[in-house]
């Protein structure tokens, strides 16, 4: 009986948290019109969590692509069909790994930034401190980081992808090592993919998946407990939470984008 | 605790009944407290009372259980946000960290709220901003940032904050704790000041018993969720509260215990328990 009124407890408890975040969301929502008077703090936020993300984006795109073509390369050669490569791996990395891993990456660089920073500012009385001056910490601090990540991560999944499948990455190994051709790399890139369906599904993915990682963050530190232990764990739940909910919304996405 | 007078006229603040709880912890239970106008008002208390508790109910951070809170004839609880964010506008509020931006300089932390709240040309702002930072003594320091200043300076700046937009009422919440004796009678002397010169109305949230009484009008004492005595600094003294006499002197023997409520210290140290 005692298991069963605290799972209830829980249950209820996991409700509300959800319903808080989902009111918290529609306050985000509402301020973002306003940040039309106030670009430069937009801007700002662009910098912080797109530019200062794009390093490890850019490299992990280069050994993805790397990997996938060299793992390609061998299942594809099997067969004789190694000019193929290029198709591949622009696939895989178009459809499936360019929003994906780009989002798990934001979220371990930026969502956990975004948390312990406005977890931070909490514990040190600067939210309370613009709420005493009559400035709304939503509108003044949430707004612009969650537009922020909205915009940067579509940006920084193409450049993922292009890392991926260019010439530092898959390119680099399966027409440079490895010997495929150069021409038939592009062709089979070219026509295997197609804009309205795959070079679309990167921008709906990351639109998505950047909302979700914003979303988490700027509600575990604006909730955070204003504690140093407070701001570590709305650190780490923001890293868990959202890459678990990026996953769970990527394959509700490709099932929606990919069925018949 | 009844009060003189119901006439509250001249009060730029006025608390009736005030009840409030965190979770299950009882903060406040009834309190009666009058802000009167132009005044420096002192509350005071043990840690823990609940004194920043009332700031915040005051400034409508937080919302009252049950009871009343009015401002300048205004009842907090029922304003809307858009209507509470005017009223802080009349007031502002000096925390114990003094709650600066910290990725933000001193000018552009003070100049925070005129570029918030005004159209005024920079070349206005700029003037304002020296002229606050001047009456805190550090106009010379205005290109620091807060993680290069002392603490008695970060309240200092965060007093020329509190006063940029010109509000009628200044909080502090324990302005002088952690301060050096020359930061402390800096900042005794500017609270005492700056509620002069500019009309202020200013509440004292404090636990530094000399200091306080050295500058307050008008003092209540909080503990245990009510108002334990109030009047003029020198009632307070000779207040026959042996409460009051054990908080203003310091004492370790009076109606206040050292010990938390606890088992017998016999019986803890001949216990099995490990803990």
């Amino acid at each position: 009986m005692n298991a069963l009124g605290n799972l209830f407890m829980q249950t209820f408890g996991w409700l509300a948290k959800l319903g808080r975040s989902a009111i918290f969301l529609c306050r985000v929502l509402a301020a973002l019109p306003r940040l039309v008077t106030k670009p430069r703090l937009l801007i700002e936020q662009i910098y912080s969590v797109g530019v200062l993300s794009l390093l490890i984006v850019v490299v992990a795109g280069v050994f993805v692509g790397m990997v996938l073509a060299l793992s390609g390369y061998r299942a594809l050669a099997d067969f004789g069909a190694e000019n193929a490569l290029g198709t591949s791996v622009a696939l895989v990395v178009v459809r499936e790994l360019g929003p994906v891993v780009t989002g798990l990456l934001f979220a371990g660089r930026a969502g956990s930034a975004l948390a312990a920073e406005i977890g931070l500012m909490k514990a040190t009385d600067q939210l309370s401190g613009m709420e005493m001056m009559a400035v709304d910490p939503i509108r003044r601090i949430v707004a612009p980081r969650f537009l922020a990540g909205l915009i940067v991560m579509p940006l920084l999944t193409s450049i993922f992808c292009v890392m991926a499948i260019g010439a530092g990455g898959g390119y680099f190994i399966g027409v440079d090592i490895l010997g495929v051709d150069a021409s038939a790399y592009w062709n089979g890139i070219q026509s295997s993919v197609e804009f309205d369906r795959d070079i679309a599904n990167i921008f709906i993915k990351s639109g998505v998946f950047g909302a979700i990682i914003t979303w988490v963050a700027v509600f575990q530190g604006y909730y955070a407990p204003p504690t140093s232990e407070g701001v570590s764990r709305a650190t780490t739940n923001t890293v868990v939470i959202a890459s678990l909910a990026i996953l769970a919304a990527n394959l509700m996405l490709t099932a929606f984008m990919f069925s018949n | 605790m009844a009060h003189d007078s119901d006439d509250t006229s001249d009060n730029l603040v006025t608390v009736r009944d005030l009840h409030y709880a965190i979770d299950t912890r009882v903060i406040y239970k009834g309190v009666d407290i009058d802000i009167a106008r132009g005044r420096i008002t002192a509350i005071m208390g043990p840690s823990g009372t609940g004194k920043t508790t009332l700031l915040r109910l005051i400034s409508g951070q937080w919302r009252a259980m049950s009871g009343s809170v009015d401002f300048d004839g205004q009842r907090i609880a029922r304003l809307s946000q858009r209507q509470l964010f005017t009223l802080r506008k009349r007031m502002g509020m000096l925390f114990q960290s003094g709650a600066l931006l910290t990725d933000l300089s001193v000018y552009d932390n003070v100049a925070f709220p005129l570029r918030e709240h005004t159209r005024l040309p920079d070349r206005l702002i700029r003037d304002i901003v020296l002229m606050k930072l001047e009456a805190v003594g550090l106009r010379g320091a205005r290109d620091l940032f807060p993680a290069q200043l002392s603490g008695g300076m970060a309240r200092r700046v965060a007093l020329a904050r509190a006063i940029a937009l010109d509000p009628e009422m200044i909080m502090y919440d324990e302005p002088f704790a952690g301060q050096d004796p020359i930061s402390m009678g800096v900042l005794l002397r500017l609270i005492r000041r700056l509620n002069d010169v500019l009309g202020l109305t200013s509440i004292v949230v404090s636990h530094d018993v000399k200091e306080t009484l050295g500058i307050a009008d008008y003092v209540y004492v909080i503990s245990d969720g009510e108002v334990i005595d109030h009047g003029t600094p020198d009632q307070i003294r000779n207040s026959d509260s042996d409460w009051v006499q054990q908080f203003i002197q310091a004492s370790a023997d009076g109606p206040v215990p050292f010990h938390y409520a606890g088992a017998s210290y016999a019986k803890d140290l001949l216990g099995a328990e490990p803990r």
